[in-house]
């Protein structure tokens, strides 16, 4: 498109300038009449003034645009540099904040399994204790126990010669005590009783 | 060659008058040297009011300023490369001398020194010689190789060292007569549909009514010229960028 307007602008230029011309009736292009020394005048002001022009924004204008876009790229760099610094700074806090969490909770894992190290030995102690305790008192009850079990066997026997004298007494009227004690005596031992 | 009754006039815009009274007269300073001055003390002017603050976060004239700085900055150094950051003034003096040479152009009652073929060419030759030194004075003798590119075969040589001498020349005239024919002919367009508005307005009732179609295209044709304004100092600006790259690289 915009060569497209160069290319009719050209020729519009072309055009247009002889269709006035006529219609102005006489006369050409005032950029042509060469013979006008203003034409020419023009020119050598024109080398001066953009010489000037030339010399004013080469050593005034721009750089001192330059130096403000500098002092902005500057300020832009620093901020980011301290951005970058206090990223860091605050990466570093996190990192230590992190180890320290991590210290913690290994230490307190450690305090707990050595508490419970700790209380499962004394348990064990105190059951062993328990134990031999209770395994004594079983020792002693079970001995209880025999003396009881022979004393009542004792008693059994008496009781069973007594049964039996009376029983042979009221059998056959009289009954010698011993003779039914020896009874009694083979007899408990043959059924395992002694 | 002052308007003669009804007729269309388009040229006399054109034409160079002195100023300055008698002191003007005598040293031929016209009324386009007058709008150069003035363009000259527009750029600065907006270059050093613009930058006065120095605003970390710029306002809307420090904007400006800094736009056109790096819009020229990004030019050159994007066609010529690094090496053509010591042309950036020099580009950036011709491309906002050219622009405000045509913007100034299309106040009313203002002289558009870009339309002058004189003024147009004396800035090509300018940026011919430039171009020219600039390139002998980096490659030498080699320079003279740019006119027949490596590779070419031998035998063309007397078709292709012609054409490239004759392109080569041709650069200055190409790129004055461009940005001439263009306010040439836009000023022309503007004063011609102008001139229809006035014509057909004095011609009573109906003509009024008329004259609504060439004030139409005269308030189209204004905002074109704004967009020429700045298209041409751009290509202008270009060209010359695109010159010194080959000055500075050969091809």
């Amino acid at each position: 498109m915009i060569s497209l307007w160069i290319r009719i602008s050209a020729g519009a230029a072309m055009l247009l300038p002889s269709f006035a011309w006529a219609a102005g009736g006489g006369g050409g292009m005032p950029q042509l009449e060469f013979g006008n020394p203003l034409v020419i005048a023009q020119v050598v002001w024109m080398l001066l003034i953009f010489a000037a022009l030339y010399w004013l924004v080469k050593n005034k204008g721009l750089p001192l645009v330059e130096s403000v876009l500098e002092a902005r790229r500057a300020r832009i760099q620093g901020d980011l540099e301290a951005a970058r610094s206090a990223k860091a700074n605050a990466d570093a806090a996190m990192a230590a904040h992190r180890d320290a969490t991590a210290k913690a909770r290994a230490e307190a894992q450690a305090s707990i399994a050595g508490a419970l190290q700790n209380a499962q030995a004394e348990a064990e102690k105190r059951a062993e204790v328990l134990n031999a305790k209770l395994a004594e008192q079983v020792t002693a009850a079970e001995a209880r126990i025999d003396v009881a079990r022979g004393a009542a066997m004792g008693a059994l026997r008496d009781v069973a010669t007594d049964t039996a004298e009376a029983l042979v007494q009221k059998l056959i009227g009289a009954a010698d005590r011993g003779a039914v004690g020896a009874a009694v005596g083979r007899e408990m031992a043959a059924r395992g009783r002694a | 060659m002052a308007a003669e009754g009804k007729a269309i006039d388009a040229l006399s815009q054109f034409e160079l008058s002195p100023v300055l009274g008698m002191v003007g007269q005598a040293v031929g300073f016209s009324q386009a040297n007058l709008f150069m001055v003035i363009a000259v003390l527009l750029t600065m002017g907006l270059l050093v009011y613009g930058m006065r603050q120095r605003a970390i976060v710029p306002g809307r004239l420090q904007s400006l300023a800094e736009t056109s700085y790096e819009f020229v900055h990004e030019l050159v150094t994007g066609q010529v490369g690094d090496e053509g950051k010591r042309f950036f003034p020099f580009v950036f003096a011709l491309f906002m001398f050219v622009l405000f040479g045509n913007l100034l152009g299309m106040l009313p009652y203002a002289f558009t020194f870009t339309s002058h073929i004189a003024v147009t060419f004396a800035l090509a030759v300018i940026v011919f010689v430039l171009i020219t030194v600039v390139a002998i004075s980096i490659h030498g003798m080699h320079f003279f190789s740019y006119f027949f590119p490596e590779g070419a075969p031998k035998i063309l040589a007397p078709l292709i060292i012609p054409i490239e001498v004759i392109s080569y020349f041709s650069r200055p005239v190409s790129l004055s007569v461009r940005l001439f024919a263009n306010m040439v002919a836009g000023h022309v367009m503007l004063k011609v549909f102008a001139t229809f508005v006035v014509l057909m307005g004095s011609a009573g009732a109906v003509g009024i009514f008329g004259a609504v179609a060439p004030l139409a295209v005269n308030v189209a044709l204004v905002g074109f010229e704004f967009l020429v304004a700045f298209l041409q100092a751009y290509v202008f600006a270009i060209l010359t960028s695109i010159y010194l790259h080959d000055a500075v690289h050969l091809h």
